[in-house]
């Protein structure tokens, strides 16, 4: 039983669900490469030539290269691996946040501090409201 | 015979280790949170656990996108803390047990769980924050550990219901043992948050305080909850809860609270923390 995708009327959240696993599984196995120190090393030293070592899209290896968090998300990363980039890069997971939703990390941390995004308003994208579900 | 004597339901936020570790638990943004932990190492550390059944999930350090197992089970004598890609945490190492482990797992697979056996595995912050919230800075861990695994990074995870028969199963399992245990079962992750995309840091208090309304008193009604309504309601990450009602399954009908404590935020997480004896 395969059920509805439901979910897709979530605001700004991105299932990593079969069809992103399917096209993203290479793009976060070249992410948990990453808990090696010597291929952080070589990361580090040719990005271009280490990414190249997995079979990406082309849009996938630029996502990677601009470290666009978010493009990332669209062509199949899952957080908990494209984090793994952040954390060789020396930021947090706040710093991170803070870029996919496009907010200066202080403003960021300071929705956190004031308990978090609301629910008000971002359960549902426009025009998919509970009634129209 | 071995028997259940407590659950525990723990978020795991890496960077609650990560303020322990770097010695930042008294400062200002801490110190509320581990303040609000002290009523829980101290019913544990009186409930004397001989063994803990831990069920969290692993963030790809363990285990890959390579193999995804619904639900695993950790048989080995001893798990090493995981690098996470930053070293591994200084905590001490996790001793298993592995008699009742595979008793566990034959157990739980005869019930019809279709267990995946780890005989050897790293662990990562997923099971070692919890021990630490509940534990503290210790030389070494006051119990054995079981790990228990369960797929929460690929969607989808199992349901809310199946957490909870599993549970039901790992309490008769227990129960069968012949060797006198007290053991203590955690649910781990949680509470309401999301880590990705554009509403990263989403936040839902009322789902949360209901929530830990209904692990104390009415369980099912939590288990009719769909993987999309916890994903809207409590963020993408919050879907990680059916795990607390893997561990609620094992406590049996009714429960006592022994403590409670929920705070927001902590760092990108509402994070709850909940003790409960069976009734």
């Amino acid at each position: 039983m395969s059920a509805p995708r439901d979910y897709e009327s979530i605001p700004g959240t991105y299932v990593y669900d079969a069809e992103r696993g399917r096209v993203g599984y290479h793009l976060n196995m070249f992410c948990m490469s990453l808990n090696d120190p010597e291929n952080r090393k070589a990361f580090k030293a040719d990005e271009s030539a280490y990414l190249d070592r997995f079979p990406l899209t082309p849009e996938q290896k630029e996502a990677v290269l601009k470290r666009d968090w978010l493009g990332m998300l669209k062509v199949g990363g899952n957080i908990y691996y494209t984090i793994k980039i952040a954390f060789c890069d020396g930021l947090t997971f706040q710093d991170v946040a803070g870029m996919m939703c496009s907010m200066p990390k202080e403003d960021y941390a300071k929705m956190m501090m004031d308990g978090g995004r609301t629910p008000e308003g971002n359960m549902f994208k426009p025009g998919a409201s509970p009634e129209k579900k | 015979m071995a028997r259940i004597v407590g659950g525990i339901a723990c978020s795991h936020v890496p960077a609650i280790g990560a303020a322990l570790d770097k010695g930042n638990a008294g400062n200002p943004y801490w110190k509320p949170y581990f303040d609000g932990t002290v009523p829980a190492r101290e019913w544990l550390a009186k409930l004397k656990p001989d063994v803990a059944i831990l069920i969290y999930n692993d963030h790809a350090n363990a285990l890959s996108l390579q193999l995804i197992p619904t639900f695993l089970l950790g048989t080995a004598a001893e798990f090493p803390v995981a690098d996470e890609g930053f070293g591994p945490r200084p905590v001490p190492k996790v001793y298993g047990h592995p008699k009742l482990a595979w008793h566990l797992t034959e157990s739980l697979i005869l019930d019809e769980f279709d267990m995946t056996i780890a005989n050897e595995m790293p662990v990562d912050h997923g099971l070692t924050v919890p021990l630490s919230v509940t534990c503290g800075q210790v030389d070494q861990w006051p119990f054995k550990v079981i790990p228990l695994c369960v797929n929460v990074i690929q969607y989808p995870p199992p349901t809310g219901v199946r957490c909870f028969k599993l549970g039901q199963a790992i309490r008769r399992a227990v129960e069968e043992y012949p060797e006198d245990l007290r053991v203590v079962v955690y649910g781990t992750g949680g509470m309401s948050h999301q880590l990705q995309g554009e509403r990263a840091g989403f936040v839902n208090q009322d789902f949360d305080r209901n929530f830990l309304d209904g692990m104390v008193s009415d369980p099912e009604k939590l288990t009719k909850i769909s993987h999309t309504q916890y994903m809207r309601e409590s963020g993408s990450e919050g879907i990680e809860m059916v795990m607390w009602l893997a561990m609620r399954g094992a406590l049996g009908p009714r429960v006592r609270e022994a403590y409670r404590f929920y705070r927001v935020p902590t760092s990108n997480t509402a994070s709850g923390l909940l003790c409960m004896e069976p009734a």
